[in-house]
């Protein structure tokens, strides 16, 4: 595995993924509704991006857009997904198919219905170590043993014979990651990986992903809800509200001096373990947009408290670029 | 505590059989038990806010529907407000659920989709007949405008509803028959951040203003960090911790509880950290002789796989702070290795 390893190793920094203005849409009645608008990011050989947003916001659909897994009707209309310098978006059912599990891995939020119920651990590993990498009935056998004991799963050899529904959660979710990085992928794809598991049980996922990050350089694009894991793990952030970006830059930035007032009251309105009555969470008033109903302009304009009437004029675009902290509002400066 | 508790739970304990497959019984082999509540200790003075926390499969759930009877527990008494909960029957029994309510996790699964929202809410009070029926839409419009839905709600169907909404009308639903003690079950879990913040700022203002007696149930510490008075840490089954929130979260005295705010993600720009214990939550069906956190615990020692710990008062500025731990409630001044302090 070491010396596999170091010629799969890419070198720090290297451009994998590039995409720009990348934009979903979904029929709905008459029209189209966008569920994600403009989007751009860029990740480099390991590295971690983060996309941050609440429910609808289009984080999902933006990941899954990368490999081509829009589901029916939607459809992506504009922008590039640019691989390695290949352009992804238009190229053959084939192409991608052949690029998904091996270069690029996705791991996804519920593990109970990633895994088939009706194979064993072991068929479901080897299947992906000896129709991706090749390997012979017997070493891909050994490799699956060994990635178990990579992700943490105790009794290895013993799990193999196991089915999905005698494992846990978090032994789920550990297999799927296993089955994830056994092709040595130079990107992972996770959405919402830890969301289903306990918090100690999170911990351990992500510290792992880390662990594996540092060993291979692999890239991730992590989507989650939460802030505070988007934060620990990922290098840079993208903060998504009703399919558009609202606010991306390096995550200490973002997360310290965020210039978004969405942002700014997203941090605000986070729990914490602070048992004070002097900062109680700030709640952000109002409820999350419809997607076939959006303002003109800011999105978030009508939940506010900084909102103008040229908001509705306003074109949602960040004004610097991922690397330099931009913000889409135009009107309220970084918070001290 | 000085009052008398409105809400006393003492050693409480729910198994449930697993399916009595017919290979077990060929073999004549009793069905594996699963024990969910083991000796459960809790109690609520009136007017406090209770917060029991645990990660899935602790007993939090299984606690709660106990209490309210929807589950009948195996051993252990529930007194509520003086009278003996688990011995009530018909209209004692009617009764005393009227001042026991709960607001369940998922919003899309508590209301009927059928029934129109003014109706769901004045439905419980006129079933008490706390109400006529001539009166029920003024009555629903009054909880309606008391959780921030407003009156324009009256007619419409849960569908047309977000989920933070629908769990303000769960709420509401749950008011409506002018409860004493409400019992929260992960009410909040399923919402989005900003969306969670308004209903717990909602649940906060609701209490002090009916000055309501709360259980709140979460499987994050976070979350009921502004809203508890106290709290009650349940791991596998027991209560390993309790004590005032500010004590059991500035100075926690089991290793869980330690694990669990050492786990919870903060945006404070730090990388993540080296995880407080390993593996996963054992499985209720085989809980392991001695301290049953000993598998996972930091700071194992022999007598920890042995003997079960017995829950102590430790030190504390508020009182009645206790745990079940041989190793941290050992000494009350020294910090036991094993820990490094939190990462700045």
């Amino acid at each position: 595995m070491s010396t596999a390893a170091a010629e799969d190793r890419i070198e720090p920094g290297t451009e994998l993924l590039k995409v720009s203005g990348l934009t979903v849409g979904f029929p709905a009645g008459a029209g189209l509704l966008l569920a994600a608008d403009r989007i751009d990011f860029e990740v480099g050989a390991g590295r971690t991006v983060g996309l941050v947003g609440e429910s609808g916001c289009g984080k999902s659909v933006t990941l899954r857009s990368l490999l081509g897994l829009v589901p029916y009707p939607g459809e992506v209309l504009a922008g590039q997904i640019r691989w390695r310098g290949e352009e992804l978006l238009g190229a053959s059912k084939r192409r991608l198919a052949a690029l998904r599990g091996t270069e690029i891995s996705m791991v996804f939020q519920d593990p109970t219905s990633c895994l088939n119920p009706v194979f064993s651990v072991g068929d479901q590993m080897t299947e992906t170590l000896r129709k991706r990498a090749g390997l012979g009935k017997g070493e891909a056998r050994s490799r699956a043993i060994e990635l178990l004991n990579r992700v943490g799963v105790p009794s290895p050899e013993r799990r193999l014979a196991s089915y999905p529904h005698e494992l846990s959660g978090g032994m789920r979710q550990r297999v799927m990651i296993a089955i994830a990085i056994s092709t040595r992928p130079k990107l992972l794809l996770a959405d919402e990986p830890t969301t289903a598991l306990d918090v100690t049980t999170q911990e351990q996922i992500l510290a792992l992903l880390k662990d594996f990050q540092e060993e291979n350089g692999m890239a991730i694009v992590l989507v989650s809800h939460d802030l505070g894991v988007i934060s620990e793990t990922c290098d840079e952030v993208v903060v998504m509200y009703a399919g558009r970006m609202l606010e991306a830059g390096l995550d200490r930035a973002v997360m310290r001096h965020p210039r978004h007032p969405y942002t700014q009251g997203l941090i605000e309105a986070m729990p914490s373990l602070e048992v004070s009555d002097e900062e109680p969470p700030v709640p952000i008033p109002g409820q999350p947009p419809n997607l076939a109903d959006l303002p003109p302009g800011c999105p978030f304009a009508p939940r506010c408290a900084h909102r103008r009437d040229a908001c509705a004029e306003i074109p949602v675009t960040l004004d610097a670029s991922l690397l330099e902290h931009g913000s889409a509002c135009p009107f309220v400066e970084a918070a001290a | 505590m000085t009052a008398e508790p409105l809400l006393s739970v003492t050693g409480l304990t729910k198994r449930f059989a697993d399916k009595h497959s017919l290979a077990d019984r060929l073999r004549r082999r009793e069905p594996a038990v699963l024990t969910a509540l083991d000796g459960v200790d809790i109690s609520v003075a009136p007017g406090e806010t209770l917060g029991v926390v645990g990660e899935s499969g602790s007993g939090k759930s299984t606690l709660a529907r106990c209490i309210v009877r929807l589950h009948e527990p195996d051993a252990g008494s529930v007194i509520f407000d003086g009278k003996d909960m688990l011995a009530a029957n018909g209209a004692e029994l009617r009764a005393l659920c009227r001042d026991l309510q709960m607001v369940y996790q998922d919003p899309y699964s508590s209301l009927n989709p059928r029934l129109r929202i003014g109706a769901a809410v004045a439905e419980p009070a006129r079933v008490h007949g706390l109400i006529d029926k001539g009166e029920e839409e003024e009555y629903a419009a009054e909880l309606l405008e008391r959780v921030g839905i407003g009156r324009e709600g009256l007619r419409r169907f849960p569908h047309e509803f977000s989920g933070g909404q629908r769990q303000r009308i769960a709420i509401a639903r749950s008011l409506s028959v002018k409860p004493k003690l409400l019992i929260a079950d992960e009410a909040v879990s399923a919402l989005d951040v900003s969306i969670q913040a308004q209903l717990l700022a909602l649940l906060e203002e609701i209490r002090r203003d009916l000055g309501l007696t709360m259980i709140f149930i979460a499987h994050q510490l976070a979350v009921i960090s502004r809203l508890a008075d106290r709290v009650a840490i349940m791991y596998l089954g027991r209560v390993v911790e309790t004590g005032a929130t500010a004590d059991v979260f500035a100075n926690p005295r089991h290793p869980y509880t330690k694990a669990l705010l050492e786990a919870h993600p903060e945006i404070d720009g730090s990388r993540v950290r080296k995880p407080a214990v390993r593996s996963d939550t054992p499985t209720a069906f085989s809980i392991s002789s001695g301290c049953r956190f000993h598998t996972r615990c930091p700071l194992a020692e022999e007598i920890c796989s042995r003997v079960d710990p017995p829950e102590v008062e430790v030190a504390s500025s508020r009182g009645g702070h206790r745990s079940a731990c041989h190793v941290m409630t050992r000494t009350a001044a020294t910090q036991p290795a094993g820990f490094t302090d939190e990462p700045s």
